[in-house]
């Protein structure tokens, strides 16, 4: 199929379009047997039209036709640690650090040190536990926020969101990051070890019940004697 | 991979998925497997794992002492998890899927993300009951997802598009719990991966059965059609891979005409037209395979947002007269004809859908010297030969200015061609071309006589479609 030479300069040229030739019909056109009409056509979703280019989705996503991106590779670096104070994780991927830093240092309390998996859980358990602020108007008014992006509702216990939890949005009656503090005052620094100490049980995971606050712990580790540490060593920090 | 009913081994060839395809079944899955994990794993032939075996790897992973050791058995656990079989015995173990999910949970990163993996195992099972033991974790997967660490972000996305696509009760249970607020934070990344698999896993949502009533509508209330026309923006920054998931988003969204002109009101039309631009220009510059993924998509999204009422209010907009947008069509019509002739008629119903009420586009047809290539395009097939010819009725039904333009030339001889076709369609399409060229243009029919035409006629003088209108052109051209 040759294109005109002039196309392609034609495409990197400026917008625009060439005066319209005068359109002049006669009705003659469409008499009978002649039917022909111009008209934009539309398909559905189901219609066959579709298929060739459906086949051919299916296959790239099944990696069949091509690699559009590889997946990522993993070089390896000489060993390092995790720099957050405290923490001495070794390392020897970055993609593991970069989780592990996103997971224990990330969204990190800092009055607790407990770790939340999002900026928003951090933000709404700083808001329930360490701010007197909020208890004091929670007597008065809705301030336990749904969890889930997007509701807005709010409720005057933390047991009324949940069963909202459950019940509009099915979550689990479980949901690990919403378990309700014990006591009613703010939770101060220093209380961590002691919490950490009951929530869990012999099986070394965190067990289930309303007793305990389980969000991701991050423990402050003992530190580790130089000349013991290993890729992936976890022994600097607390057996849980 | 296909759901047969209950074939373990997938059929193989084109010809099988199509069949599929027709009967609805076509179902896609991306198994994300990390390509360093599996040359170090290299030799290891996924093993079937009983009971006794699974409950040691979970109990390791739970309470073993060394980090590595009890990364080490969920590893052998994913491997596992790779045959149907073990998949099987995994999820009928009491208490397998509540050990996962804990581990999943844990503060263990590394842990986690093995865990997160062996989910994603899970997810790829063509078995229902196998994906819909995963249902206790999607609550977890969406909470991940306003987290900051990609890979894990990627791994849940993958999982869920692939738990998606599988399964109606987990999409039942997935919206009420936020999957679209989600998604539509998700969306903000800067990471092209994870980019890439939210794409595919809204992909996954938009296509199932139930959207056009149960998830479309919420997807159009939320910011993702916002995020997806910017993330098709063309320019430097716009990314293949990303771009083809939500090129394919869109199509479905558009496909199931639910409120396209709130679509058009965002900018669809305008953006998607300068991506065809675009797609032209990378065409004409590389030889990179992989561009058909995204101009299919593109070409379907445009036809159909031509259709719609919205679409003529915007049409003063420039893009939709810039007749660069009929350059890049062809460029992209050669490009397919090279690489992919099954998608050409996708190309040819964008250009009908272009052509069809508008004598600015039919201009630049004529103008640019555009009727030779198309004429070129008679060969390939009858789908293609009838949306040819129809784009030709399209310019030549414009009348005696446009079919001036369309005379003398190729024009003739390639109809006196398809006139030789068997195919009703291709022929009844050219009796009508005929018919407007006989109309609008002297000295047509006394060159059709002199070319033999009514020897072509004859032959479908018998054919039921096509006899009126075969005897009405013979006596167009013998008398008239």
């Amino acid at each position: 199929m040759q294109l005109p030479p002039a196309l392609h300069a034609r495409l990197a040229g400026a917008p625009g379009s060439a005066e319209p030739l005068p359109v002049e019909r006669d009705p003659a056109a469409r008499t009978a047997p002649f039917r022909f009409a111009p008209r934009p056509v539309r398909f559905p979703r189901e219609h066959d039209f579709f298929e060739e280019g459906d086949v051919q989705r299916h296959l790239y996503l099944q990696d069949v036709l091509m690699q559009v991106g590889g997946a990522p590779e993993r070089p390896r670096v000489p060993e390092f640690t995790c720099q957050v104070a405290g923490c001495c994780q070794v390392f020897d991927a970055l993609e593991d650090y970069e989780h592990h830093y996103h997971t224990l240092h990330r969204n990190v309390c800092s009055f607790c040190k407990r770790a939340f998996p999002s900026g928003h859980l951090l933000d709404t358990h700083i808001l329930e536990w360490h701010d007197s602020l909020f208890q004091i108007l929670a007597e008065r008014q809705d301030m336990y926020q749904c969890l889930v992006e997007g509701c807005t509702e709010k409720f005057r216990t933390s047991r009324d969101r949940k069963e909202h939890l459950v019940m509009r949005h099915l979550y689990p009656a479980d949901f690990r990051f919403d378990k309700p503090r014990k006591s009613r005052g703010p939770v101060m620094p220093g209380a961590a070890e002691q919490v950490l100490a009951e929530a869990l049980g012999d099986d070394g995971v965190p067990s289930e019940g309303d007793a305990m606050e389980v969000c991701s712990e991050h423990v402050e580790p003992p530190p580790v004697p130089a000349g013991e540490r290993r890729a992936y060593s976890h022994r600097c920090l607390a057996r849980i | 991979m296909l759901r047969g009913g209950g074939a373990t081994v997938p059929p193989a060839g084109a010809g099988a998925l199509r069949k599929a395809r027709r009967e609805q079944q076509l179902v896609s899955k991306r198994l994300l497997r990390d390509e360093a994990l599996e040359e170090a794993e290299e030799g290891c032939v996924a093993m079937i794992f009983g009971e006794a075996e699974i409950q040691q790897f979970l109990q390791l992973a739970q309470r073993g002492t060394e980090e590595k050791e009890r990364e080490g058995a969920l590893v052998s656990l994913r491997r596992g998890l790779q045959r149907p079989e073990t998949q099987q015995t995994f999820i009928r173990l009491e208490g397998s899927i509540r050990t996962l999910v804990g581990l999943l949970t844990s503060n263990q990163a590394l842990l986690q993300l093995e865990a997160a993996r062996c989910l994603h195992e899970l997810s790829h099972s063509e078995q229902s009951a196998v994906v819909e033991a995963c249902l206790p974790a999607t609550s977890y997967l969406l909470t991940y997802l306003s987290g900051h660490s990609s890979d894990f972000i990627e791994l849940c996305l993958y999982t869920l598009g692939n738990l998606i696509v599988e399964s109606e009760a987990v999409r039942r249970q997935l919206l009420p719990q936020g999957i679209v607020p989600a998604l539509a934070a998700c969306i903000q990344s800067p990471h092209l991966t994870v980019l890439e698999a939210l794409g595919y896993a809204l992909s996954q949502l938009l296509q199932a059965k139930e959207a056009p009533e149960k998830i479309i509508p919420s997807v159009l209330g939320s910011t993702l059609p916002q995020h997806m026309l910017q993330l098709l923006q063309p320019g430097p920054k716009l990314n293949l891979g990303v771009a083809v998931e939500f090129a394919w988003c869109l199509h479905y969204i558009i496909c199931s005409q639910v409120n396209n002109a709130l679509l058009i009101t965002q900018g669809a039309l305008s953006t998607l037209g300068l991506l065809l631009l675009d797609l032209a220009g990378a065409v004409q510059r590389t030889e990179d395979a992989g561009l058909e993924l995204l101009a299919c998509p593109v070409l379907r999204c445009l036809s159909n947002l031509l259709t719609e009422a919205a679409a003529e209010a915007v049409g003063g907009q420039l893009q939709l007269r810039d007749e660069r947008v009929v350059a890049a069509l062809f460029i992209l019509l050669q490009f397919l004809l090279q690489k992919q002739p099954s998608l050409l008629p996708e190309g040819l119903w964008l250009l009908n859908n272009l052509t069809a009420n508008s004598p600015s586009f039919c201009t630049s047809l004529l103008s640019l010297d555009l009727i030779e290539p198309l004429l070129h395009l008679l060969s390939v097939s009858n789908v293609v030969s009838v949306l040819v010819l129809t784009v030709l009725c399209n310019v030549a039904e414009k009348g005696p200015a446009y079919c001036q333009r369309l005379w003398p030339g190729p024009l003739l001889s390639s109809l006196l061609d398809t006139l030789a076709f068997s195919d009703t369609e291709v022929v009844g399409q050219s009796l009508e071309l005929l018919q407007l060229l006989f109309l609008y243009q002297p000295g047509a029919a006394q060159a059709f006589l002199q070319q033999s035409g009514l020897q072509a006629l004859q032959r479908h003088e018998e054919v039921a479609q096509l006899q009126d209108r075969v005897h009405a052109l013979q006596q167009t051209a013998l008398h008239g």
